[in-house]
């Protein structure tokens, strides 16, 4: 394993400090992706900065109904969080059907925002890739493509993106706060994330900063929802299609409704369009299909994962059945 | 230029742990795994190596009374915690009695995965938000492979173990 030099900051601004001047110098808080990716030689940082020690680890419900989640508290933590676990439980579904109890021990909210994707030839230092080296091309393409995204795509990257924790929060609605040497910014989830387009290796908006807290939008109320993941196997994998539903009913007409999607596409999806044709509808299979077939009108299939359009409309359809359910069990 | 608690590649990082209830400082480089420090430096060869990669859990330990896997945690990131590995289970002669549960069930075959294993099934079982039917249980457990194939005789062994330990029967799911 490569070498690299280590500090522990004890506040935000010795981490900012001990990161300036080192481009390739990363962060470490829960190293899930980051340990992995380094023994993998695929991420070289000259420097790692302990930031465990950082108070960013408290849960806060603010006046407006929000909660701010410091970027420490662990996947676990928060799944677990009994104002998670009552206003926000598509949150709380999506964390843990990720990873294992151990990752989500270790794994925190600011890390999985920043979670590398899982595309094998991203993880192979030998492979061409534009994400990890640009200008390199995209052994995807041509290659063994059965995991890539059908959404989202570009001619030099097809690279999933592989949080179901982000999916949720498309849902939910969130804003990160960064903190950089010239201050804290926010920056909605929704734009934090960038498509691949040309430049696959740029894969979200932050700066010389570091992500301090994520604060969720006020709850929907009342409100029906459901993460349904389809996968390799029952648990412990990730995605090859999966849907957040969020759904509140009004008799039984659809009010509100979010509908994101993960393992199909190259960052967090959400689908307006298939929201906007819900809207007013009844809640039934006729209307989740067609929300379905419009959510995926544009995916584009490689030679190797078609599969995933049907799988992903199966996905969408019982997310939506399952919201809707949800709700009217809430209700009663 | 170096300051306090910056450390040079080549530098060597003193780290003082709690290792099965006992204190413990050891010097380590920047980018040593807990795991390989464990086995390599302190002698404890009962947490596994598997796939390196925390995919098979075989190297699985707490980390603060939490399960985690030890090849994706740096040492230095240990300050000052308190680590317990399968040697830190057993009291003097006694087993714990999901160790003790392991044997009673025959929960493994080449016992390769068996400390991993033991050591996600004591943090499930202290853990009062992870549920007791079945369907939780192997959830729960998901991060520990077993390329035997004892699937089977773990869950029994873990569910023994929850009425050996709190006297409550896992629902039947």
């Amino acid at each position: 394993m490569r070498p690299f030099a280590f500090a522990r900051a004890d506040s935000v601004e010795r981490a900012l400090e001990c990161r300036r001047g080192e481009p390739t110098g990363a962060f470490v808080a829960g190293g899930t992706t980051l340990l992995d990716l380094v023994k993998l030689d695929v991420m070289r940082p000259a420097r790692v900065i302990d930031i465990n020690a950082l108070p960013l680890k408290d849960v806060e419900r603010l006046h407006d109904d929000r909660l701010r989640i410091g970027a420490l508290v662990t996947n676990t933590d928060l799944a677990y969080h009994p104002d998670v676990l009552a206003d926000h439980p598509l949150l709380s579904q999506a964390i843990l059907a990720g990873a294992s109890s151990q990752v989500r021990n270790m794994a925190t909210v600011g890390g999985n925002l920043m979670q590398r994707t899982r595309c094998p030839y991203f993880r192979d230092p030998t492979a061409a890739c534009n994400k990890r080296e640009p200008g390199s091309g995209c052994d995807a393409l041509t290659g063994v493509n059965r995991m890539h995204a059908v959404l989202g795509g570009s001619d030099r990257c097809v690279a999933v993106h592989p949080s179901d924790m982000c999916v949720a929060l498309a849902a939910i609605g969130a804003t990160l706060s960064l903190q950089g040497p010239n201050g804290e910014r926010e920056v909605d989830v929704a734009d934090f994330h960038r498509l691949p387009g040309a430049t696959p290796h740029l894969e979200h908006e932050l700066g010389d900063e570091l992500i301090v807290a994520v604060t969720l939008a006020p709850p929907l109320k009342p409100l029906g929802a459901a993460y349904v993941k389809l996968r390799d196997r029952a648990s412990y994998e990730f995605a090859l299609a999966s849907a957040g539903a969020m759904l509140s009913l009004d008799e039984d007409l659809i009010g509100e409704q979010r509908l994101p999607l993960g393992g199909v596409a190259t960052k967090p999806w959400r689908c307006h369009a298939a929201e906007a044709l819900l809207a007013g509808k009844r809640a039934d299979t006729a209307a989740f299909e067609e929300a379905a077939d419009l959510a995926l009108a544009d995916a584009a299939p490689l030679a190797h994962n078609a599969f995933k359009i049907p799988l992903a409309r199966q996905a969408i359809v019982r997310a939506l059945r399952d919201a809707a359910r949800a709700h009217r069990e809430d209700d009663t | 230029m170096l300051e306090t608690h910056d450390h040079s590649p080549e530098a060597t990082v003193p780290v003082r742990l709690t290792l099965n209830g006992a204190p413990v400082t050891v010097e380590v480089a920047p980018n040593a795994i807990l795991l390989d420090v464990l086995r390599e430096r302190l002698g404890l060869t009962g947490t596994k190596k598997g796939c390196d990669h925390g995919q098979c859990g075989a190297c699985t330990v707490h980390v603060d009374g939490r399960a985690m896997n030890a090849c994706l945690r740096l040492a230095v990131m240990c300050e000052g915690q308190a680590i317990t590995t399968i040697e830190g289970l057993a009291e003097g002669d006694r087993l714990h009695p999901v160790q003790q549960a392991f044997l009673d069930h025959d929960a493994f075959q080449c016992g390769y995965c068996s400390p991993g294993q033991i050591m996600s099934a004591v943090a499930l079982l202290e853990d009062p938000r992870v549920a007791g039917d079945v369907c939780t249980v192997r959830e729960a457990m998901s991060g520990n492979l077993c390329r035997c194939g004892a699937y089977q005789n773990i869950l029994a062994a873990i569910q023994d173990a929850r009425l050996r330990l709190h006297g409550q029967e896992g629902d039947e799911a």
